[in-house]
């Protein structure tokens, strides 16, 4: 089971983690929005996280921690 | 549970200024982690250039140097110079190393100076907002070249890690990009080597790293990787041009 940790404040919205998901978990948020105005991105199945990292991996501002 | 991934201690909790989706935040994390690892947190000087990254040192939880336009390899060869046991290492976008500090980089290359330039390349000014530069490919349309550079005029980009592997002072040279997780991993591996290779007092390396510039290209960061991949890749091959 994997834990993903998302600072939804410093999310910039760019969606390069999204591209990056294999699992295709990640989507960005709907109904929140951060104080920058971004919608941050956030996980729609976490069951289904393999916690590969690629999207932290991927994320220029470091905002994605991954445990497992 | 274990972590997995977790950001590095050396990159500060300063919010990093980039646009979204630049790349600039991935080869921040990538040098970072690479110092951590090798253990060389506290005698590493960063030298940071004019350009996006001006604003690097706020970035790294290491010693920096703020250089003028271009001159990063200059002032990196002083602190290494007088300090030979430090870790030195410039950071340059293609505006910076390319155009106005292509003698710097050139001539520290051919003195064979033991530091190491991380070569931003995306193909355009960036802070500037979005010139021709030289490395900006035939076709690309920028706000200097309108209808998209023309080879004729303006001449082809420069390959900068071709040029520097033909002189005899540089000791690792390799090209790499960010447009797909086994790719930024390379780029992590290549940017550990080229330190390993300036601890080792071998001479000069430089890591290009392809990179993506989404607001001055005027296409999203998704659509900007696959620009990179489908573009910049085919011009700029990569892989590793010189090794001593």
């Amino acid at each position: 089971m994997a834990k993903v940790t998302i600072n939804e404040e410093l999310c910039k919205g760019c969606e390069l983690c999204i591209r990056a998901c294999p699992k295709k978990i990640l989507v960005l948020s709907d109904t929140k929005l951060n104080s920058k105005g971004y919608h941050p991105c956030e996980i729609t199945d976490m069951s289904a996280c393999i916690a590969c990292a690629a999207c932290a991996r991927t994320c220029p501002d470091v905002v994605i921690e991954i445990e497992k | 549970m274990t972590k997995v991934f977790q950001k590095t201690k050396l990159l500060t909790d300063e919010v990093m200024h980039y646009c979204p989706g630049c790349t600039h935040g991935i080869v921040h994390r990538l040098v970072a982690e690479a110092i951590d690892e090798l253990g060389v947190q506290g005698k590493t000087v960063g030298v940071v250039p004019v350009g996006c990254a001006v604003f690097a040192y706020k970035y790294f939880n290491i010693d920096t140097q703020e250089a003028a336009h271009g001159r990063a390899p200059a002032v990196a060869t002083g602190i290494k110079r007088v300090h030979p046991d430090n870790v030195v290492f410039t950071y340059q976008g293609d505006g910076d190393l390319a155009s106005i500090g292509t003698a710097e980089i050139v001539q520290a290359a051919h003195r064979g100076e033991k530091i190491t330039a991380i070569f931003v390349n995306n193909a355009i000014y960036g802070m500037t907002g979005g010139q021709m530069a030289p490395t900006t490919l035939v076709g690309q349309k920028t706000t200097t070249s309108p209808y998209g550079r023309d080879k004729d005029h303006c001449g082809s980009p420069i390959r900068m890690s071709e040029m520097l592997a033909t002189i005899e002072g540089s000791a690792y040279i390799e090209r790499v990009a960010l447009n797909n997780n086994a790719n930024i991993m390379k780029a992590k591996r290549a940017i550990k080597k080229a330190f390993e290779t300036q601890i080792a007092k071998k001479g000069f390396s430089m890591i290009e790293v392809l990179s993506t510039c989404p607001t001055n290209w005027g296409k999203s960061p998704v659509e900007a990787m696959e620009w990179l991949e489908e573009n910049m890749i085919p011009y700029y091959p990569l892989g590793v041009k010189k090794e001593v």
